[in-house]
């Protein structure tokens, strides 16, 4: 695999840019309503501001008082607020509150609401209806895209997996047109397209629309990106819902990584008190162990160890002159690696006590048993004694889902038995989950004789493709076939390994899930990019279901893009996990390619499976 | 042109359009164009010390009364039910609370001071307050450029691509009905769902429902739109109404369940679930609405009780062990193990006896034994453990049986800090050698230890685990004694 003429990828371009555009826009926007005011920022936007600004930016705007938007009456006493926020009609309802609030006391303010990223007609129709139309400024922040980190950049959409592939609105597509739109302005233009997914097409298709209305002038600009990916999460949830190895993605697992940043807890620090990291490549540490398999951490972090102990060491002999030196130069380094070092052996420490509660080795045999099809009794019965146990309910649901999505479906007789036993542990108003998951396709029952035909899937490839999309539920459901045995014959997903699988040194893609597993999702970009197109893989795209498409731009040939043909922006519509980052970061290290993520939000598999459930209204 | 545009000047400022028309305060479309622009202005000033900015925090601002990133984490751990379970059951990190204060040192007014310094870039704030510096800043107003001839009889098409871009349009002269459903196919083809729910609601205002249901019918992605739409404005009559139309009985039956999620009430919620039963439900989940019914009523008389035991201070069990929380609505296994725990030796008879609760809701013998189990040992009461574990076979032999594998009795038994004793009877009785082998050193069951190697004849392992017992214990004499009647065995070979 490893090419003799192996180049160097490519540096990834500098998304800073895009942080300082958001910024710019957003201190605009409070300009717009001068003098001082009290802002009110939405929860799930707060982390997002955070990595753009910060508070002194907002005093500097005249911001006075700070709330985050809550079900509480709002205590400000400004004559002008402004409320930051997502567009979505309860936020809308609370807005009314306040202002019908003055207004029965008499009391008048100025309000303006900054939708992020973008305005949803819904939302006026609530104001509107609300009686409070006309009393509200509405303006729209396009903060579409943050960036993570040097290669990962995230729409910080979560909703848009529950929204578009339950709820099946396509509310968020025009969002992720722009955000193309933007990206290929900057940093395109792109010569060539691939994806595979309903949505990938429907977002591909709107955002061409866009740019052929608006003036190309990013003619004869040097793209920085060539060719770009869409892939639609429903295309292969197998890979979100297995037990995450790599350092980043377990880390994730464990801590939650919100937007880049992780609170590492007591348990970690060794202290009583908790403390935010930011996590990306400028973490020296952190960088040269986020993509390993977590078997070859603990080497690597006691080898650096033992390098900064030797190069503390090296004061003894040291002269007052050599002293003062290494003072001033070195040790503040050496400081800054000590306590990285420390946190991450802490936060090591931390997984490898939680796993080990949780028989992580046994749950981990249990997921490459489903992954290649063998032991399903033991696998079912495992999964039983797990809810039995009321051991985490995310967890039992997710293996539940991957025995589902890996056998086509549970058989009757244990869809029934372990949705009861499921109830009896965790709660009956699950129900409502498990009903949400049939429906999206995750946890389904076999019926007999249900298979889909070439035919069958050709034809409801044609109906679901029109645009009036005029299919019954019947046919829905078939499509929602995973398929997934035999694509993962036909892609070769299960690696053939004679003796031990080497992780330290990895020899394709599967070393992410420890040598078991090859990502679906990564495997169907490697095969895209290597063959230019979907020649030969007829198959597979049948068995996915997807509506395929593959586009190049005319004008540019083979070398004429110098590095930006290989530089990918690899996007996500649904969510992307950091194993599928950690193993598309190899493959680029492989083949001299360079990867950049473009994700509605980073996902995993608790968040797939929270986002299930029903919450209160 | 001008007369034409003079038109649309006057068509933005009119107020006649009001009732359908949607705000077109800013463009996307000019602002992508104009922070093109900027940005490759910016392009060669943006310098590299733009990742300093990361580590600037909220955390360390005092944020008017509010402590800025403890509500932060706060509504994340909250969000969710599932989360909020997962939490309470393995009582995890309770550390949000203790975030530390970082006063940061990094702040966007000392980055733009330090930008100062480059003489040809005006710092951002100075920016502001100078017109010809407009251009940093993504503008919103829109260029003339983008003026169109403003006509009223765009076509379908064009309203669609004119709302996809956030623009105003009015959609009254959409009158019948053939131009209404060619409008709504029009903005599924367009992808974009803002607009697909915006003629969706003008649709809904304007046609009387039976009309808009049958149209939807056919037109499946709409239909998801509207659905979605009216879930989320809470319009749940005419959603269930829809449902009913389209024969979705089952959907119509989880939709009126779901609202069970919002009565706080516990009387109230108990009359509303009775009410759930008789609802179209498929036949496996008519059983689970029933038991989830008679579990909360079965929960309301136990709390009633215990309240009332645990008041009076007559009852050992409540005044040694206070209850934590109440039990209503907690699943039947968490309601199951309170009864193992506080109710263990009641009579069938009492709603609050397990054996009622394992009879009622047809609690399977593995999930019974595994709940009971995990009670006794968190009581410590051993003589139960054993019982539980104990059965009688028509001889009147008694025989320990474990339908949960008797690793996870010892793995249960140990995290309630079992003593050695008790522990070492269960893992004598682990099927798997290995297994046991493992636990029992785990564990320190020094005799089962000693016994397994003995039964294997492994007499290197046996003396390998000399040195991990005492010295001069009575184990370690043990282990003598075999190796040197393992030692007389072998010799007759």
């Amino acid at each position: 695999m490893a090419s003799t003429a192996r180049r160097d990828a490519p540096e990834p371009p500098d998304f800073g840019i895009l942080k300082r555009l958001a910024r710019d826009q957003l201190i605009y926007l409070l300009e717009q309503l001068p003098g001082r005011k009290d802002l009110f920022i939405e929860p799930d936007l707060m982390s997002p501001l955070d990595r753009i600004a910060n508070v002194s930016v907002l005093k500097q705007h005249e911001v006075d008082k700070l709330y985050r938007v809550e079900n509480r009456p709002a205590p400000s006493s400004s004559d002008q607020l402004c409320f930051l926020v997502r567009p979505r009609v309860r936020t809308m309802r609370y807005i009314a509150d306040v202002v019908n609030a003055d207004k029965m006391s008499g009391r008048s303010r100025k309000y303006k609401i900054i939708f992020s990223p973008q305005k949803f007609y819904a939302c006026e129709m609530v104001l509107e209806e609300e009686g409070v139309f006309g009393d509200v400024t509405c303006d729209e922040w396009s903060f579409y895209l943050l960036p993570l980190d040097e290669d990962i950049i995230s729409m910080e959409l979560p909703e848009f997996f529950r929204d578009y592939f339950l709820e099946g609105d396509h509310r968020w597509i025009n969002s992720v047109a722009r955000a193309l739109q933007l990206l290929n302005s900057l940093y395109g233009p792109f010569s060539r397209a691939y994806g595979i997914g309903r949505c990938a097409k429907m977002s591909y298709e709107l955002w061409r629309d866009l740019e052929e209305e608006s003036e190309s002038d990013g003619q004869g600009r040097k793209p920085e990106i060539g060719n770009i990916f869409l892939m639609d999460r429903d295309m292969d949830y197998v890979t979100a819902l297995c037990s995450q190895v790599v350092y980043e993605g377990l880390v994730d697992d464990t801590f939650r990584i919100k937007c880049g940043s992780v609170d590492f807890g007591p348990e970690v620090t060794s202290s009583d008190k908790s403390i935010k990291v930011l996590l990306n490549a400028q973490d020296k540490i952190f960088s040269q162990i986020r993509n390993e398999h977590f078997s070859s951490v603990f080497g690597f972090l006691s080898q650096k160890s033992r390098n900064l102990q030797a190069q503390y060491d090296r004061r003894q002999g040291m002269d007052i002159k050599q002293m003062k030196n290494f003072v001033s130069q070195e040790l503040k380094g050496l400081k800054q690696e000590h306590r990285l070092l420390s946190l991450h052996i802490g936060a090591c420490e931390s997984i490898m006590k939680k796993k080990t509660k949780q028989d992580f080795q046994e749950m981990i045999k249990v997921e490459h048993a489903l992954l290649e099809g063998f032991d399903i009794r033991e696998s079912a019965s495992f999964i039983e004694e797990h809810i039995d146990r009321q051991v985490s309910p995310i967890e039992s649901l997710r293996l539940m889902c991957l025995l589902s999505i890996t056998e086509n479906g549970l058989i009757p007789k244990d869809y029934r038995s372990l949705k009861t036993q499921y109830l009896q542990s965790y709660g009956p108003e699950h129900l409502l989950t498990f009903h949400n998951l049939k429906h999206i396709g995750l946890l389904t029952e076999q019926t007999a004789g249900e298979t889909l035909t070439a035919v069958e899937s050709r034809v409801s490839k044609l109906v679901t493709d029109r645009a009036a999309g005029k299919i019954t539920d019947a046919f829905n459901s078939l499509a929602k076939k995973s398929n997934f045995r035999a694509i993962s014959k036909k892609l070769s997903l299960i690696p053939r390994v004679d003796g031990e699988y080497n992780l330290k040194m990895p020899r394709d893609m599967a070393y992410v899930f420890s040598g078991a597993y090859t990502p679906l999702s990564c495997k169907i970009i490697e095969q895209v990019l290597e063959r230019r197109g979907w020649q030969g893989l007829e198959e597979v795209v049948r068995l996915l279901n997807g509506s395929e498409f593959a586009m190049a731009d005319g004008g540019l040939e083979e070398g004429a893009g110098g590095d930006a043909q290989r530089v990918v922006l690899a996007v996500f519509l649904g969510g992307c996990t950091f194993s599928e980052i950690a193993a598309l970061r190899f493959l680029g290290k492989e083949r001299g390619c360079r990867f950049i993520f473009l994700t509605t939000a980073i996902t995993s598999s608790a968040r797939m499976m929270e986002a299930m459930a029903e919450a209160k209204a | 042109m001008s007369r034409a545009r003079a038109d649309e000047e006057e068509y933005w400022h009119s107020s006649k359009f009001r009732a359908f028309t949607f705000d077109d305060e800013d463009d996307e479309l000019s602002q992508l164009k104009e922070s093109k622009r900027a940005v490759n202005s910016l392009r060669d000033i943006v310098d590299d010390d733009d990742d300093d900015l990361e580590k600037v925090s909220w955390s360390g601002e005092p944020v008017g009364s509010i402590s800025w990133s403890i509500k932060e984490t706060a509504s994340s751990s909250s969000s969710s039910s599932l989360e909020g379970r997962d939490t309470s059951l393995q009582k995890g990190s309770s550390s949000y609370a203790a975030l530390p204060k970082q006063v940061s040192s990094y702040s966007l007014s000392n980055l733009f001071k330090g930008r100062n310094r480059l003489p040809s870039l005006p710092s951002l704030s100075d920016a502001f307050s100078d017109t010809g510096a407009k251009n940093y800043a993504p503008e919103l107003r829109r260029p003339k450029a983008e003026y169109k001839d403003y006509s009223n009889d765009w076509s379908p098409r064009d309203t669609v691509r004119r709302m996809q871009r956030g623009k105003v349009c009015s959609l009254e002269r959409f009158r019948s009905l053939q131009d209404k459903l060619v409008l709504l196919d029009e903005a599924v083809a367009g992808h974009d769902g803002n607009v697909i729910t915006a003629v969706l609601i003008f649709l809904k205002r304007t046609l009387r429902r039976e009309v808009l249901f049958r149209e939807l019918e056919v037109r499946q992605v709409a239909l998801c739109h509207l659905i979605h739409f009216l879930k989320e404005t809470g319009e749940q009559k005419l959603l269930l109404d829809l449902l009913r139309f389209l024969d979705r009985t089952e959907e119509v039956a989880l939709s009126q369940y779901r609202e069970h999620l919002n009565i706080q009430d516990v009387e109230k919620k108990r009359e509303f679930l009775k009410g759930c039963i008789g609802l179209p439900f498929s036949a496996e989940d008519i059983s689970h609405i029933q038991d989830h019914y008679t579990l909360l009523e079965r929960q309301i008389i136990i709390e009633a009780n215990d309240r009332h035991l645990e008041m009076a201070g007559q009852s050992e069990i409540f005044r040694k062990y206070p209850r934590k929380a109440s039990i209503l609505n907690m699943p039947l296994v968490t309601t199951l193990f309170y009864s193992c725990f506080y109710h263990y030796t009641e009579a069938e008879g009492t709603f609050s006896s397990p054996t009622n609760l394992k009879k009622t809701f047809k609690i399977p013998d593995k999930q019974y034994v595994l709940t009971a189990l995990a009670a006794r040992a968190k009581l410590r009461a051993w003589e139960d453990v054993d019982a539980l574990l104990t059965t009688k076979n028509w001889l009147g032999y008694t025989k320990k049986k474990a339908p949960i594998g008797f690793h996870r009795v010892v793995e249960i038994l140990q995290r309630n800090n079992a003593p050695v004793q008790v522990l070492q009877e269960y893992v004598r009785l682990v099927d798997d050698v290995e297994t046991r082998l493992n636990l029992a050193t785990k564990y320190k069951c020094h005799d089962v230890v000693i016994d397994t190697y003995r039964d294997l004849k492994d007499r290197i392992q046996l003396m390998a685990y000399k040195c991990k017992v005492e010295r001069g214990s009575a184990e370690e004499e043990k282990i003598n004694s075999l190796l040197s009647n393992m030692v007389r065995s072998t010799c007759f070979f």
